[in-house]
């Protein structure tokens, strides 16, 4: 029950102010007409497909993004030169937001799916490729040490003990990422497409409709709650859980 | 009958290695700004941890290697398993010189190197490569969980075992690769006082069931005694050859009989401890 409680208290507080007066309702929608806006945008199927819309760039850019970064990031874990070459690079395109690259992503993939997929990609391939190279450089020495002893072939190695010994990282990663990826996709949408919940919220606000603005932030939110979950059980997998239970 | 046993002689003594350790030296530059403590060396200076190190090994020796903590037991160990190079000396293993880690000798390291996300079957699997047909494999492993106690612990993740099974299933991951060297760097050194009498008496039968040399690294005198054919003592840092035993008593040994204790005490002298006795 404790995990509600916030939300309860903040809805009624929500509607407390409304009652009050002292914010109009066109710039603050209540929570009644919220559902109400929620209702006929799921009734009317818009919800649906504006939902569908994000995910489905959101997939796109996440899993192009995860099948280079966490390669790119094996490599540069284990090959000390590719780590010392890339990582100045990497350290220093990271911090720049996704969000400033709107103009260049636009200019080189124009209108449609392709810019906003591109920005979700760049969003996720760097601290994919970061936590990834870090879980690698992370590996006890004698678990590779145990591979070279036993003959592992480099294959081996690299699909038997680096990969998974590297995969709580990695999953940590792809964690963090998601949410990222969806932080940045609504962003992304208000530029470049004219679909998905970025640009439902965008078209509520141009014919001031607050309530639609509002219940889009709620379904981003529910929406962000739910991939977090998965996430969390994908941590709580054999494969991943191990390196918490080591001493 | 005793033509068959003399073949048997002739497949055994090609089955296993015989190791001549000559002139081990190993040096490196000290990386550490902070001086260690034990010797206060200072950053960038040179440091002898071996000098001049020559043992021979017979085959199926159980050898035990003693020597107070920080003299170079572990490099020599991992120099003779080709897993460091000396940086002079060289050491040979049936007349092949060293220079990197190999399936034959199989090195059981100090801390846990059991895979914990592989189960205990998946981890058998691992050493078990040399055996290719998949039936024959998993018998193989059924067999050598058994050996050491394991068996209904398959499906098992090491971190559900308790320290000494964690040990015994790597020592059967190292047995199950048929090795003719077996290295051991202080195995049982973070076990329960029982578990290692326990594990100590099961190395011996391992030893006497398998045709292989063993090297085996404790600090404690007493253990090295009990168990070994074969026992050198280091001196601290630069390390020397202090002493090189053969012992030829059967097991199990009486640590207390006159001439185990006399030997003791001469070791114990020589590591410069006689003012604790």
């Amino acid at each position: 029950m404790e995990p509600f409680w916030a939300i309860i208290i903040m809805v009624l507080l929500w509607q407390a102010v409304v009652w009050t007066g002292a914010i109009p309702a066109y710039s603050l929608p209540s929570p009644a007409a919220v559902a109400q806006g929620l209702w006929e945008l799921t009734s009317s199927g818009r919800l649906f497909k504006s939902v569908v819309a994000s995910l489905f760039r959101v997939t796109w850019g996440y899993y192009l993004a995860a099948l280079t970064a966490i390669p790119l990031g094996l490599v540069m874990g284990t090959i000390p030169v590719v780590r010392r070459t890339l990582n100045p690079l990497i350290q220093f395109l990271r911090p720049i937001s996704p969000l400033a690259w709107i103009p260049l992503a636009l200019i080189w993939f124009g209108i449609g799916d392709p810019p906003a997929i591109f920005l979700i990609f760049l969003s996720c391939f760097f601290p994919m490729t970061l936590f990834t190279m870090s879980g690698v450089a992370s590996i006890r020495p004698t678990f590779i040490r145990v591979a070279e002893n036993f003959g592992l072939s480099r294959r081996e190695k690299y699909l038997r003990i680096i990969l998974p010994a590297a995969l709580p990282e990695i999953v940590t990663g792809l964690r963090v990422t998601l949410g990222t990826a969806w932080l940045v996709i609504v962003a992304a949408e208000m530029i470049a497409v004219k679909s998905g919940l970025g640009f439902l919220i965008l078209d509520a606000r141009n014919s001031l409709r607050m309530d639609y603005v509002v219940a889009g932030m709620v379904v981003i939110g529910l929406i962000g709650l739910l991939l977090d979950l998965l996430m969390q059980r994908m941590e709580r997998l054999p494969a991943v859980i191990w390196k918490r239970l080591e001493r | 009958m005793e033509e068959a046993g003399e073949m048997m002689e002739a497949v055994n003594s090609e089955e296993v290695a015989m190791i001549q350790i000559e002139g081990i030296t190993k040096q490196y530059r000290e990386r550490r700004t902070i001086p260690r403590t034990p010797d206060h060396t200072k950053f960038n200076e040179t440091v002898t941890v071996l000098d001049d190190i020559t043992i021979s090994i017979e085959k199926g020796t159980f050898f035990c290697l003693v020597g107070p903590s920080g003299c170079g037991k572990s490099t020599l160990l991992r120099i003779i398993a080709g897993f460091d190079s000396p940086t002079r000396g060289r050491v040979t293993i049936d007349g092949m010189e060293i220079t990197s880690p190999s399936p034959e000798h199989i090195f059981v390291f100090q801390e846990d190197g059991l895979y914990p996300w592989l189960t205990v079957h998946e981890n058998m699997e691992i050493g078990a490569k040399r055996i290719e047909d998949p039936v024959n494999r998993a018998t193989a492993i059924e067999e050598y969980l058994e050996m050491v106690g394991l068996a209904g612990f398959e499906s098992h993740y090491p971190h559900q075992l308790s320290g000494g099974m964690r040990r015994r299933a790597e020592v059967a991951r190292a047995l199950i690769a048929s090795p003719k060297v077996l290295f051991m760097d202080e195995p049982f050194g973070a076990l329960d006082f029982a578990t290692r009498l326990q594990m100590r008496e099961e190395m011996l039968n391992a030893h006497a069931m398998f045709p292989m040399t063993i090297l085996f690294i404790t600090h404690d005198i007493d253990e090295a005694l009990q168990i070994g054919d074969q026992v050198v003592v280091l001196g601290s840092r630069p390390s020397k050859v202090k002493m090189d035993i053969k012992l030829h008593q059967p097991h199990p040994r009486d640590i207390a009989s006159p001439e185990l204790a006399e030997l003791r005490r001469e070791i114990y002298y020589q590591l410069g401890l006689h003012t604790a006795l």
